[in-house]
């Protein structure tokens, strides 16, 4: 009886702890949506597609999830070298944007889970302030 | 497949139907170059804005915060700057001189500034002398309120007209049904100074109840090509549009340029901000593009370097990567060309005192366009 009750509480709290990642999971990538659009849309376009050879795509894009921490750095510092994504070469700036650590986290998560995009680890500010040049 | 023809057939006609001026719409590609771009000015990161000082050096914005001094083929930072709040397409912005700078060696700058009491930031404008190599006497002519921390449309460039009065555009700021329209708002407009910094006294607004008097124009999305008519004595301006849309206008004083309530645009998502293309009381533009070329910089060719081209309109695409030349027939676009294909993203072009081009290209830098040898 007394195993039950301990098991049944931790299930409880193991599923409420979810939960509770689960939905600041969904609000990151809600407040992501508002900094794409705000910020990286007019370059990127709508569903991340980008502009063949002038601006890299998100959706799909396995630069963006395969080098997780490198994204993360390309948004709080910009990049200015040639990359290569999905076999394309593309050779164009951009400005670091001047977002804060806890945006440049919503703007990833937005990123990493919109257009068939997914990822099951959450960025969190912390991890961005850690991401240093 | 059925379906999908259907679609194609809807697409074309809408498509036809939307096109009012539908031969201006068709850009040109030239088959040979008579002009080449030869880079004058090299290792930029995104060259906002430029000018010419009379001793022939130049005067470079960074928009993440520098200004250089481009003197003997070096480059120097000039210090002394004011406090730039750097945020998406905010910074260090345009530069122009005062128009009797030889006397008086004002310089004017427009640049985003977090100035005042709110979070984020507005377009600022300031003037400044130049010494040595640092600004002194700065001056802050206007500040646009309230500050917001959203990353887009700050504007902005300076020009001066024949009568010395300064002109500037701010962009709405992110929030189009709330500014454009509102002349006690700032953002979505264009601005008139005198070049102290005083509202001039017939300034369209001026005696309106809480009106922001330094209005010009409003209406506007964010424009970001502002240029004197030499002939005429007008100002000129461009704007981006959303998706589609993006126009020229000849600037009236306190004319409704229509943003969002009139435009030949539509969201980034491809839904529809309005079915009006104009309404009563409200100024049409000389031009549209469909699509958005991204115009930033705009010049009016005047010099006898390039014959073929005097009287023409020069306007960089950030989008497509190149510089357009507009031919303009009682004031309607009759040909569109496009020239420097594939330069990168043009972000500001002038005609300098010399009377060449020189056009500033984003990792770049500054190319001057000079005329092919005849063989």
């Amino acid at each position: 009886m007394k195993i039950l009750a301990t098991l049944y509480i931790l299930f409880i709290s193991i599923s409420f702890s979810f939960l509770k990642q689960e939905t600041s999971l969904e609000e990151s990538i809600q407040r992501g949506q508002e900094i794409y659009a705000d910020f990286c849309i007019t370059c990127h376009l709508e569903k991340g597609e980008g502009i063949p050879s002038t601006f890299p795509p998100l959706a799909k894009s396995d630069y963006l999830l395969n080098n997780r921490t490198v994204s993360i750095k390309v948004i709080k510092y910009g990049q200015q070298e040639e990359i290569t994504v999905n076999g394309q070469t593309y050779n164009n700036m951009m400005p670091a944007l001047g977002l804060e650590d806890e945006e440049i986290a919503d703007v990833m998560n937005y990123i990493l889970n919109s257009w068939e995009n997914t990822s099951n680890k959450m960025v969190t500010p912390e991890e961005v302030s850690s991401a240093i040049e | 497949m059925k379906k999908s023809a259907l679609y194609f057939y809807l697409f074309v006609v809408i498509h036809h139907l939307s096109f009012s001026q539908a031969t201006e719409n068709k850009i040109n590609t030239p088959s040979t170059n008579i002009y080449s771009p030869m880079l004058f000015v090299d290792e930029l990161q995104i060259p906002w804005g430029f000018t010419f000082l009379p001793d022939g050096s130049m005067l470079i914005t960074e928009k993440k915060g520098e200004l250089i001094l481009f003197k003997d083929n070096k480059k120097q930072k000039i210090g002394n700057l004011p406090d730039v709040y750097v945020r998406g397409q905010g910074g260090l912005l345009d530069i122009e001189l005062h128009p009797n700078f030889k006397e008086n060696g004002w310089i004017y700058l427009s640049f985003s500034s977090s100035k005042g009491k709110n979070k984020g930031g507005h377009t600022a404008i300031l003037r400044a002398q130049l010494k040595d190599t640092s600004l002194v006497q700065k001056e802050v002519l206007y500040k646009a309120y309230p500050n917001t921390t959203k990353g887009q449309h700050f504007g902005s460039r300076i020009v001066f007209d024949k009568d010395n009065y300064l002109y500037f555009s701010i962009g709405e700021r992110g929030a189009r049904d709330v500014n454009p329209q509102d002349i006690k708002r700032d953002g979505g407009k264009i601005y008139r100074l005198h070049d102290d910094g005083r509202i001039p006294l017939d300034n369209p607004f001026v005696g309106i109840d809480s009106a922001k008097t330094a209005i010009y124009s409003y209406g506007h999305r964010n424009p970001q090509g502002l240029i004197l008519h030499t002939i005429t004595g007008e100002i000129w301006s461009h704007e981006h549009g959303p998706k589609g849309g993006d126009e020229i206008n000849i600037i009236k004083k306190g004319a409704n340029y229509g943003w969002p309530l009139i435009t030949y645009g539509v969201n980034y998502s491809g839904t529809l901000i309005t079915d009006k293309t104009k309404m009563k009381g409200m100024e049409e533009p000389l031009h549209y593009w469909i699509p958005s070329i991204a115009p930033s910089g705009m010049a009016f060719v005047t010099s006898d370097k390039y014959p073929e081209w005097k009287g023409n309109i020069l306007v960089g695409s950030l989008k497509f990567q190149y510089l357009e030349r507009l031919v303009l027939k009682d004031n309607k676009v009759v040909y569109r060309e496009k020239i420097l294909a594939d330069l990168g993203r043009v972000r500001a072009v002038k005609q300098g005192p010399d009377g060449f081009i020189y056009v500033a290209v984003e990792g770049k830098g500054i190319y001057k366009l000079i005329p092919n040898t005849k063989n």
